[in-house]
Order: structure tokens, then sequence, then C-alpha cells
């Protein structure tokens, strides 16, 4: 591993799924790492491969599923060349993940203690009673009142939101390195949401486990995150730190989401849409994916797949619009204006700039 | 939870009334009579014994003074048998058919268990396909084809196992193997088809990130889960193996209820016809009740609802 400071580093990733209709490349010539400690998010409309590349970190792809090509380093070995034996001591031990649906990813005729305790078990090789003991702990942790009387409770007798807390506590009683979040809010109301992210960071610090967060709700990213890669057909568009993202992208797909996120002051009283669908990925498109569905798409978007340009040391993006023979764009309205702040927070101590940062 | 008990069981003897009227009707519309020489007999002989059993009187009264006997708790004499109570006629025999049908089920749903199992888990596989074809045979083919091969080739050819009788364990293994067949087959399938939809549910993805080895999440989570609904399936069953046993008993001449209750049809044997039919009626009730019952118990969620009632 090069770089002592990164957790998981992915190379050249790439994946295909068989089907009977023919090869889909979910993901396509995926790079990225994980800093220590950090919250990276995945950003990216359903079927852009968020949920795949993390599923790749977790060994637990699809039978259908296959790695072309590409390496995940994680302590310095390559987690794709691991038999499956090797993996389960992995799984939940080093790399845990939270799903998106509580109502379901519980086994409903096992007590939540149990469940809690079997990562345990399984990983310390705890005894059952050490384990509920554990289990015990990790329930006050992630805030269940009345821990003692709950924990021989099964799953239907918790609602929603604490059910989030329990698949939580499952996730990190072994205190792993890593933890995969994949839309770990988006089955539950908007108030729970906030009270579930809340306790993510809070017991992020506490452990010191690293986040992947996948999600495609913006507003939850920019409360949540360090950096952003925001992933389109298979592939990483763009990445750079929460605010390069938020007040300065220079992908026109990134720009897209950004627009058709709803915000207090969004002048216009509709919703922004992305025109278009995704491509679909049996067969990718030549050149940039997205230049189907942007009005900034250039005749090279075409022909030639864009490699990432450096707009900062921590902020790449994949678009033509960045090379220097490009001819200058204005991007979207609401683009410019948070540009304009941007620029503003670039400049040393400005008081009162802070607040721009809240989204 | 009483005030549905009580339902439950008005409605079983509901049931019952109905089997034992709708059987008694049949049961006068078969051809014959009870009598075995009725050729030799003259008419007076043949009046006096008809007499006798009260089969002079309208069918309606015999049904009024049958539904009558029952409600006094008594199920008539047998013909046969000269005045032998039908009651201790099931009793008596009733020991070989439950161990039978005991032996049977338990057979049949661990190996179906194991069977579907194994279809669930190598889904698409050789191993499945193989679990596949079995449970098809074991449902396509009848008991008492089964019955015979296996007394053929078992018993007959090999002599590995007595032929028929009722003489000790090794006597029971033949006719338990027949009977098995089909639970085993409809277990197999069921389960497979349960567990295979456990096997994609996300509680099952969890246990898989939380590194549990492929046995521990079958053991743990799959297999449970799977049992549950295969609780509704044993009444079921247990009926299957009823009919089953009926045929099955007669080729392995094995004394139970069943090979007694198609003797008795063959001569006409009404009180034993009809005694036979409600008992057998009323076992199966109770199993279906029961079964409600277990599965409210081993399912938390049912549970907690049942307390409401």
């Amino acid at each position: 591993m090069e770089n002592p400071e990164n957790v998981i580093e992915v190379r050249d990733l790439e994946i295909n799924f068989h089907t009977y209709a023919g090869e889909v490349k979910a993901i396509r010539d995926v790079s990225f790492d994980l800093h220590k400690g950090e919250t990276l998010a995945i950003v990216g409309e359903s079927g852009s491969g968020k949920s795949v590349t993390t599923r790749s970190l977790m060994g637990l792809l699809a039978p259908n599923a296959e790695i072309k090509k590409g390496s995940i380093m994680f302590h310095g070995e390559d987690i794709i060349k691991k038999s499956e034996k090797d993996m389960q001591h992995i799984r939940g031990k080093d790399i845990a993940m939270i799903f998106q649906d509580p109502m379901t990813s519980l086994d409903p005729t096992m007590r939540i203690g149990m469940q809690i305790a079997e990562p345990l078990m399984k990983h310390k090789g705890l005894k059952k009673k050490e384990a509920i003991a554990q289990a015990l702990e990790m329930l006050k942790l992630v805030g269940i009142t009345n821990p003692e009387g709950r924990i021989n409770d099964y799953p239907y007798q918790f609602s929603g939101g604490m059910r989030q807390r329990i698949v939580i506590a499952i996730a990190l009683v072994c205190y792993p390195e890593v933890l995969i979040a994949d839309e770990p809010t988006t089955a539950l109301d908007v108030t729970i949401q906030a009270q579930i992210l809340d306790l993510m960071k809070d017991l992020q610090n506490r452990i010191d486990t690293s986040i992947i967060f996948i999600t495609h709700d913006l507003g939850v990213v920019a409360g949540m995150a360090d950096r952003v890669a925001v992933m389109y057909a298979g592939k990483i568009v763009e990445y750079g730190t929460v605010d390069e993202i938020f007040f300065n992208p220079q992908h026109p797909y990134t720009w897209g989401l950004i627009n058709s996120m709803p915000t207090l002051d969004t002048a216009s009283g509709s919703l922004q849409a992305i025109p278009g669908t995704p491509p679909d990925l049996l067969d990718p498109p030549v050149g940039d994916a997205f230049a189907a569905r942007s009005d900034y798409a250039m005749k090279i978007d075409t022909e030639k797949e864009p490699p990432f340009f450096k707009v900062s040391d921590t902020h790449y993006a994949a678009t033509w619009l960045l090379h220097p023979d490009a001819p200058k764009v204005t991007p979207p309205a609401e683009i410019v204006r948070r540009q304009k702040k941007f620029a503003a927070m670039q400049k040393p101590a400005a008081p009162f700039a802070k607040t721009a940062s809240k989204e | 939870m009483r005030k549905y008990l009580l339902k439950r069981i008005f409605y079983l003897f509901l049931t019952l009334f109905i089997v034992a009227t709708a059987t008694f009707f049949l049961m006068k519309l078969m051809p014959g009579t009870p009598l075995q020489n009725e050729a030799k007999l003259t008419p007076s002989e043949k009046a006096a014994i008809l007499a006798q059993y009260g089969l002079d009187k309208p069918v309606w009264l015999q049904y009024f003074i049958y539904i009558g006997g029952i409600f006094k708790g008594s199920l008539g004499l047998s013909f046969q048998f000269s005045d032998q109570a039908v009651s201790y006629l099931i009793g008596s025999r009733m020991g070989p058919s439950m161990q039978l049908g005991g032996q049977a089920l338990v057979v049949g749903i661990i190996f179906g268990i194991i069977l579907g199992a194994i279809g669930a888990i190598r889904k698409d596989t050789w191993a499945d396909r193989l679990a596949t074809i079995l449970s098809i045979l074991g449902i396509a083919v009848p008991s008492f084809v089964l019955a015979i091969l296996l007394q053929y080739y078992l018993g007959l050819k090999t002599g590995w196992f007595p032929v028929a009788g009722w003489s000790g364990f090794a006597y029971t293994l033949l006719p338990t193997l027949a009977l098995a067949a089909s639970p085993l087959a409809e277990t197999a399938r069921f389960i497979r088809t349960d567990m295979v939809d456990v096997l994609s549910s996300d509680y099952i993805e969890l246990a898989k990130a939380k590194g549990l080895s492929k046995f521990g999440i079958v053991y743990h989570h799959a297999l449970r889960n799977s049992l549950i609904p295969m609780v509704t399936l044993i009444g079921p069953l247990a009926a299957a193996l009823m009919t089953g046993s009926m045929v099955v008993e007669n080729i392995f001449s094995v004394p139970g209820i069943g090979e007694q209750f198609v003797k008795s049809i063959l001569v006409n044997d009404y009180p034993t016809i009809m005694g036979v039919t409600i008992f057998y009626s009323a076992l199966l009730c109770l199993l279906l009740l029961l079964t409600d019952i277990v599965y409210g118990i081993i399912d938390p969620r049912i549970r907690l609802s049942g307390n409401g009632d």
C-alpha cells in the first residue's frame, strides 16, 4: 500500500454482470481511496454502480457478477484475490455494512441481542454470555432506551428508526475499520433520518472508523461527508472535498445533480430534473457517457473518453470542458452562484463566510 | 385467544357432523348388503337379520338413530366381528397405524427438509435438479405402487426386509418407507421454494455481511425462517398419510385401522365404516387446529397478535 493514510485503495475496477441479455458493464474502470477516519460519500442515481462498487469491497457480489480487472487493496492485500473463507474473517470484523431497509434487514425470528452478539461470537470467539453482555453495551451506545429490557425483544417490536439503530449496532459491534452504509436513511422519514445520521457521526468519532456512505440524497451528503465521489454509468466522473463538489462542481452531471436539488432560495417554484435517462450499460456509449443528456456536450464527448483533469490537489473531474482548448461555457445559474460563494470561501478568514457551507 | 379456540372447536364439531351425514348417505348408495351368504337365506331369515340390525327401517330413520347414538357417545357395534363395539375395534387397531404414521411423518419431514435445503442452497446445480426429480417422483408415484415395488425388490427378491406382517420393528420399515415418500416429497418441494425466498432476503444478506459461514447462515437464519411456514404443511401431510395408510397397511398386512377400514368397506360393515371415517375426520381436524395453535407459538409475530384476540 502506497499511502499509509489510505484504508482502502480501489484501482481500475471493472465488474461485469452476466445476464440473458448479455454482459452488463456495471463498473467501468473505477478507482478511489478511502482515507483513515473520513467519510467518503458516493453519490449517483440508481444503477450508476454505487452499490455494486461497495459490495465488491465486501466480496458480496451476486453470483452472476464477474470482476474483470482491478484491485482492492486492504491491509496490503488484494480483497479480490481472497477466498470466501478469508473474506468471512474480514466481513463484519474489519469491514461492516449497514443496509437500506431496516424493516427487512433483521432476522424476524431471532432476538435482537443474539443478532448483535453473533459477529462477536464469530470473530472474537466470545462465549454467548459475554457476547450478549457486549451487545447490551452496544445497544446503549446506539441509543436504545431501556436496553436491558429490550435485548430479548424481537425485531417486530421495534420501529424503523430503532431497527436501523440495531442494524448499526450489529455493524459496529466489532469496531470495524471500514463501515459501508448503503443508503442507510433512504427508508426512514426525515426526522428519524437526522437522528440516524447524527448517531453515525457520533459513533464514527468514538470508534474511529472510516465510512463509505452511498446515497442519492445530496442533502444528506452535505451534512455527513468529508469527500464526495460522483458516479455516473459505472464510472466516477468527479471527486473532491464536500465543499469542492457542492460549490465548485466541474462536471455537467454534477451540475445537473446539484441543480436538481431543491433549496429554500430556489427562485422558480418547479424542480429541476436532468433530462433523459442513463445509458444502457449492456452497450455503454463511447466517450463521455453523460454527453447524450448534457447541454454542454461537445463533439469530442461522443468520440473520446475524457481523462481526469485536476482542479485542485483534492479535486478531479472527468470532463473535456476542463481541457485547455475547450470553449468557456457558463454553467447553470445556481452553479454560478455557488462558484461565487466558493471563491469567497477561498479568501482567508472572512468571519461570516462560514455560513455558506450549511446546505 | 380463548374466544378463537372456542370458535374453532365449534367448527370442528360442525365439520364432523357434515362428514358423518355425507358418509352415511353415500355409504347407503353402495351396492350390496352386509349379509355374506345372502343367496342361501330364506326371505324370513333375511328379514329377521335385517330387523335385528335395524336395517329394515327407512334410511332417514336409520340416519337419525345413528346420529342419536353418536350424541350418546356410541359409534355402534361392528357387523363383521360379532357385536364388538366399533370404538373398541378402532382403539385396538390404533397402535400399528399411529406407529406407522408417526414414523413415516418423522422420516418424511426430516429427509424432506434436508433434500429441500440442499435444493435451495445448491440452486440450479445438478444436486438441485436431482432433488427436484426425486420430489416429483415422490408426489407422482402413489404410495401403493411404491409399496408393491418395495415389497417385491427389497422384500421378496433380496430378502433384506420382511415382506409383510407385523411382528417387530423390522416389519415396520418397508411400510414406513412407502408411506414416507409422499410427505418427504411435499416437504422437500415446500422447503426448497421457501428457502430460496428466505435466502434472497435482506436479513440473509446482513448475516453474510456479519461474516457468518454458509452453514451458519443456513442453520441459524435460513432454516428457522423456512420452517415456520412448514408447520402449516404438517396437517395436510398427516391427512395424505391417513389415506395412504389404508392401502399400504393392506399391502403389508399391517393390523391397523386402515386395513380394517378397507375390509369393512368390502363387506358393507356400516357401523365400522362410519366409525373409522368419523375418527379419521376428527383426527385431521384436531391436527389442523393444533397446527394453527403451534404456528402461533413458534412465530413471535403471530404470538403477539394472538394475545390481543
